[in-house]
């Protein structure tokens, strides 16, 4: 068993790796890749697809043969009352209490809006949905959130589709350590499986990612790749790393070892 | 000698049609529109002939293909250049040109001296750029009315405003794009429409004379000259079958590229706004779907220019000689 269960409000869940469904080259990619990274969640984003009708069932119709859960996310909302709205036609559409609530403040990090992000919590948590909130790791807003009803919180690593990695890994700790009990994913900004086995092995609950296996050269190999790395990083969480030492520390013990020259012993 | 019917009379049916009769066949070209090319996805195409750059989104698969069919269009009756694409990006974007040159070949990293050289008119703007030497472009609508010419030329036969069952032939080959999407439901085969939406513009302050592709993290653009100083400037992806105008924030985003790309487009006029479907397979791929005489030849997506010539010689093959679909187009 590489992956212990893990929930995600009232869900089970095996797979710590969540999967975005933009930018793929095609959509048969889309699904060789989630296939390839054996997600059990994908996001969606509600705008884009369905802007019309045809299209997008035939493209939700191939989705929901992967037999995923889906999180629709609020992508490219701006106030709190545009998030609601777009989420309250995601719970219409794609019959899920989830929501990636996204609530976007500056358009050139797209850093989520921490004020607007706590009162759509508030009215959403309100009306029955189950908020993932997209947010950085500042601890107050953390607390805010929890408070207004959200039960998992989804930090960035670094500003969505950069491939920086965890900008800030003092913080993401403090953080992981501030909440030991709440399940914490790292969402943006991850580029590379190393960056997403960094936040696993600090004992994130998940990574959610898009770009970093969409923009691949070869998004299934990527995919693979990412879940390789999220496994191997959350067991080696559970297994203990051993600390970082400023003395070394000989791996083949010493004591008994004859010293003889045993090349010259003739 | 066989009788053919070519359904639909985009660039896809428009090669079909245009080879077969070259081949000595009758063909007759049957078109659901009054006007020619008034309904055709093509006539929004930016017709760029670019094996190499288009292979950048995962599908090198279909490079050699895709030079195939290059080579073909020199066989053909439409004028193209052959003058290569230029790449660029803003310079805060310019890790763009890394990533693009990482997942592409047969480029060459040029400096502004070259970009000089090339597109005198972008002096002094860009200090680097990925020049793809071997690929070529074409002005779609002026493609599209030679390849009919040429067609009736040969003795092909065209109906306009064609709606009911074709004449009786040998060989149906149907390219009507969503128009088929029903048929190929029936045989398993998802066909969806890919929005795309475009700017002509006339900018006689500027010469271009190849492809510019602009990158950029969020919204990636070309600009491709047409005949007469018009500048045809593409093209959002979008999957949606909305087939509405384009909208404001896609012209807006689309008019501020070409901005971007050089200042005088500023003096431009705006010739048309437009939007259309790209019809495509899951895989973004075009396909040959056989069904006994009755050939679908469909899913173009972005490559309907570049693949259709390849596409018209794969067809004859198969019903001339029984030679088998290749397998990325079956």
């Amino acid at each position: 068993m590489t992956n212990s269960q893990f929930k995600l409000y009232d869900t089970s869940l095996s797979s710590r790796l969540i999967m975005g469904t933009a930018l793929y080259p095609s959509p048969q990619s889309l699904i060789d890749s989630v296939n390839a990274g054996g997600s059990e969640i994908v996001t969606l984003s509600l705008r884009r697809e369905t802007a019309g009708d045809g299209a997008a069932n035939d493209f939700w119709a191939h989705i929901q043969k992967l037999n995923v859960n889906l999180l629709p996310n609020t992508a490219g909302c701006k106030t709190a009352k545009d998030a609601i709205t777009t989420a309250q036609m995601a719970r219409e559409i794609f019959g899920t209490k989830w929501l990636k609530l996204e609530v976007i403040a500056n358009d050139d990090t797209l850093q989520p809006d921490l004020f607007e992000l706590v009162e759509a919590t508030k009215e959403l948590s309100s009306q029955g949905f189950q908020v993932f909130p997209y947010t950085t790791e500042d601890l107050g807003a953390a607390e805010k959130l929890l408070e207004a009803g959200a039960e998992v919180l989804m930090p960035w690593g670094a500003p969505i589709g950069t491939g920086r990695g965890l900008m800030n890994p003092y913080a993401l700790r403090t953080m992981r350590s501030y909440f030991p009990d709440t399940p914490l994913i790292v969402d943006a900004g991850i580029g590379a499986p190393s960056h997403a086995a960094e936040a696993m092995e600090m004992g994130y609950d998940a990574i959610l990612l898009n770009t970093a296996i969409a923009k691949a050269g070869d998004p299934v190999a990527m995919g693979k790749a990412f879940k390789l790395a999220v496994e191997a990083g959350h067991l080696a969480h559970q297994a203990l790393l051993i600390e970082q030492r400023d003395m070394a520390s000989p791996s083949t013990p010493v004591a008994g070892t004859p010293f003889f020259d045993l090349d010259n012993l003739n | 000698m066989l009788k053919i019917n070519v359904i639909g009379a985009g660039i896809l049916g428009l090669w079909q049609a245009y080879r077969f009769a070259k081949a000595g066949h009758q063909v007759h070209l049957l078109e659901k529109s009054e006007t020619l090319f008034e309904t055709a996805s093509s006539r929004l195409a930016g017709a760029m002939l670019a094996p190499f750059c288009e292979s950048e989104a995962s599908q090198r698969d279909l490079i050699p293909h895709a030079l195939r069919s290059l080579a073909l269009w020199s066989e053909g009756p439409c004028d193209f250049e052959s003058k290569g694409t230029l790449i660029i990006a803003p310079p805060r974007d310019r890790v763009e040109l890394t990533s693009f040159a990482k997942r592409t070949i047969e480029h060459q990293h040029i400096k502004s001296e070259t970009i000089a050289q090339l597109e005198p008119s972008l002096e002094g703007r860009f200090n680097e750029a990925l020049y793809f030497e071997k690929e070529g472009h074409l002005a779609p609508r002026p493609a599209l009315k030679a390849l009919i010419t040429a067609f009736r030329d040969l003795g092909g036969e065209v109906t306009l405003g064609f709606t009911g069952t074709a004449p009786k032939a040998d060989y149906t080959i149907d390219t009507r794009g969503m128009g088929a999407k029903s048929e190929l439901k029936a045989k398993d085969r998802a066909l969806r429409p890919v929005r795309g939406e475009m700017v002509v513009v006339h900018a006689p302050g500027l010469k271009l004379y190849r492809p510019i592709r602009l990158l950029h993290p969020r919204m990636p653009s070309y600009i491709v000259p047409w005949p007469d100083d018009h500048y045809m400037i593409g093209a959002t992806v979008i999957e949606s079958d909305d087939e509405g105008p384009i909208t404001l924030r896609s012209g807006l985003e689309l008019l501020g590229s070409a901005f971007t790309v050089h200042p005088a487009f500023g003096d431009a006029k705006i010739i048309e706004f437009n939007a259309g479907s790209r019809p495509s397979f899951f895989d973004n791929l075009p396909k040959i779907v056989l069904d006994e005489t009755h050939i679908f030849v469909n899913g173009a997506y972005r490559h309907g220019f570049l693949l259709a010539p390849l596409l018209a010689e794969l067809v004859l093959a198969h019903i001339e000689n029984g030679e088998p679909i290749e397998g990325l187009f079956q």
